[in-house]
């Protein structure tokens, strides 16, 4: 047989049907749902008078618009509260396990799936919502999808799909302190640019990423679509297995044991092909902030805002010169001399109990600087529950941050959590496009311990001389 | 869904790279019922000052591109989110067909399921289209069955994926072609209980 990648073998696992063209129908073994993304598709089943063809293969949450206060009194939004009440009927109806807003499992879709053990390796994944790429650290093939593509898998439990070209991303070599997973992912985004990965799926290989811990990969899983690739994979292996066994939705006894073996054959043969390949040393990596509006506009911590003046195409020089009016920075201006107004710690790229555990570190004894305000949300109730159980909520609230309840927030604006028009962020989340965090509000892309030091000083400094 | 074959419609510049889909629909607006329809909220931000009023500058706002049902744009159309709220923020405005070098991924296959038709240019055609517009064309002949283009003299080819075209050309709903198929469906979950137990959800946990 013809050597495979990992992404063949889990794509060849689930097709239903091929047709001539390429076409196929593919098999979805777990499909997240949540409030904003599936009103319609419920509707739409509604309508048609269909039914689910695998509840249980269905979770549903609320995260994106959920405010990140006290909630025990309801929602005071009546837009959000209008469409989180949609979700607890739609799951009602249809029957599909739910998390409202007041249950401790609830928070991010994609800390969640991971969370409980609804994630599983070899499994295909799918959810409204383009940072379903993060349960690829598993070594599931998953991937966002659109609502009307919500609609067919509630109702067929498949997908209508071509098959993606493979790459491969190899980081080499190990980080040195105070560069993280956070700092790959932006140097590779950095590196192929937001649409270098469209039409493929990235496996995600190399030393430096078998050395993460599977939040880590999570992280770089999850900025797989900023690169314009649907869906990144991390082959499985023991720290998968070790972070799994015992979640409750993981297989339990003789199937978890059949399940690892399963699990082992998925890695890629030697010999198979990747269309492409792109290749990055850890060893050389800074910490990275972004200057623009872009995810690929990164650059080192150590380093200045660029001009745009050197691009040589028009179009491109243009466009990154109306970043940098939008950012409101000018070229040359050194990264650490960059002030910040808000910092947001949280989101599915960067709001897990590993990333709470290293902002807390930076920020342990300190203050935030007065004139920053900052806050922290983390990604799920079992997050803020077992961050609380470390006291690390005490250290953050004696330095000065907010300490919130779990959801979505910041990283996208739906509720009451955003920037102000003209104020600047140093964000954990995975967007810094022009108005994401608010109206007019200005991203800079950075790592939990670089966001939680540009707390403190009020400014980006470099991590490597913090103290 | 509503079948395209051929467009003859009011055409508007947009020349921008990466316009992403935060900014055709700002996620503010997705709490909103689709009922009153999106249109209103597309490419809200770039479109209307932070008073609400129109940008006299913004290209859709031009009073000779009211009622435009064709948008060119660059490179990169679509990239981010996978809202199809984008999509309907396109439709519901009027549009039905984007005319681009490249689009995200998710949005593409968005479009494709509203009927809205993302037409592949080479990146050299995408300006010359563009530049005919700057220069004062309006009306744009967009041809699903020939797969190409016409703007006054300038007639440039498309295209767009065999599978994505059929389905346009015929309004197909994905879901009906798909319970067709309801018994393979249900041959290979027979088959994967059998091969992947371990894969079989446990309610509740």
């Amino acid at each position: 047989m013809k050597p495979r990648t990992l992404y063949d073998k889990i794509w060849d696992d689930h097709v239903v049907d091929e047709q001539p063209d390429g076409t196929c129908l593919l098999y979805i073994d777990r499909h997240l749902v949540h409030e904003v993304t599936s009103p319609q598709a419920f509707e739409g089943l509604r309508v048609a008078g269909r039914k689910l063809r695998a509840p249980q293969k269905t979770l549903a949450v609320v995260d994106h618009n959920v405010p990140t206060s006290d909630r025990s009194k309801g929602i005071d939004d009546p837009e959000a509260a209008t469409q989180v009440a949609a979700l607890a009927e739609n799951a009602r109806d249809f029957g599909v396990e739910y998390y409202n807003e007041r249950d401790v499992r609830q928070g991010i879709v994609h800390v969640i799936g991971p969370e409980q053990g609804f994630t599983l390796p070899g499994t295909t994944i799918v959810c409204g919502d383009s940072h379903t790429s993060t349960h690829g650290a598993f070594g599931a093939l998953a991937h966002g999808i659109g609502t009307s593509e919500v609609e067919h898998v509630l109702a067929t439990q498949t997908l209508i799909q071509k098959k993606a070209k493979n790459m491969r991303v190899t980081v080499d070599g190990q980080l040195p302190p105070g560069v993280t997973a956070k700092d790959i992912v932006l140097a590779i985004i950095g590196e192929i640019g937001t649409a270098g990965g469209t039409g493929h799926v990235i496996e995600y290989a190399g030393e430096a990423i078998r050395a993460l811990s599977m939040e880590g990969r999570m992280t770089v899983c999850n900025m797989t679509i900023e690169g314009g690739a649907r869906a990144g994979l991390v082959a499985p292996d023991e720290k998968t297995y070790a972070y799994l066994k015992g979640r409750p939705k993981a297989p339990t006894g003789a199937a978890w044991d059949e399940a690892v073996r399963f699990w082992d054959s998925l890695k890629t043969d030697e010999g198979a092909v990747f269309d492409s390949e792109i290749r990055l040393d850890a060893a050389s990596l800074p910490p990275i902030v972004t200057w623009g509006t872009s995810p690929e506009d990164v650059v080192a911590v150590t380093g200045v805002v660029p001009n745009p003046d050197d691009i040589q195409d028009e179009n491109k020089r243009n466009s990154k010169w109306r970043a940098l009016d939008y950012i409101g920075l000018k070229p040359g201006t050194k990264i650490t001399d960059v002030t910040v107004d808000r910092v947001f710690i949280g989101s599915c790229t960067n709001g897990r109990i590993e990333d709470m555990r290293a902002a807390a570190a930076m920020v342990q004894g300190k203050t935030v600087h007065p004139s920053v305000s900052a806050m922290v949300v983390p990604g799920s109730g079992l997050v803020k529950l077992q961050a609380e159980e470390e006291g690390l909520d005490v250290i953050f609230r004696e330095a000065g941050f907010d300490w919130r309840e779990p959801g979505c927030s910041m990283c996208l604006a739906m509720n009451a959590d955003k920037l102000k028009p003209g104020e600047r962020c140093a964000s954990t989340s995975n967007r810094n496009f022009e108005g994401r965090q608010g109206f007019k509000g200005r991203t800079h892309l950075v790592s939990p311990a670089m966001a939680a030091a540009a707390a403190i000083a009020g400014r980006f400094v470099d991590i490597r001389d913090w103290k | 869904m509503e079948a395209f074959t051929k467009l003859n419609g009011m055409a508007c510049p947009l020349p921008l790279s990466s316009v992403d889909t935060d900014q055709l629909i700002p996620a503010r607006f997705m709490k909103r019922s689709r009922a009153e329809g999106y249109g209103g909220f597309l490419l809200h931000d770039l479109r209307f000052d932070e008073a609400g009023a129109p940008r006299p500058d913004f290209p859709l706002n031009a009073p000779e591109r009211a009622g435009a049902q064709v948008i060119v744009a660059r490179r990169n159309f679509g990239s981010g989110s996978s809202r199809e709220a984008a999509v309907y923020a396109l439709v519901d405005y009027g549009i039905r067909c984007v005319i681009a070098p490249s689009f995200g991924d998710i949005f593409a296959s968005n479009a494709v399921n509203n009927g809205l038709l993302p037409a592949k240019v080479t990146e050299a055609d995408g300006e010359s289209l563009i530049a005919a517009l700057e220069d004062g064309a309006h009306d744009m002949l967009v041809d699903l069955e020939d797969c190409r283009i016409v703007v006054g003299n300038l007639s440039v080819p498309f295209t767009v994926d065999p599978v994505w075209r059929t389905k346009l050309l015929n309004g197909w709903d994905d879901i009906d072609l798909t319970m067709s198929q309801a018994d393979a469906i249900k041959a290979f979950v027979a088959a994967d209980v059998q091969a992947r137990p371990w894969a079989m959800p446990r309610r509740g946990g």
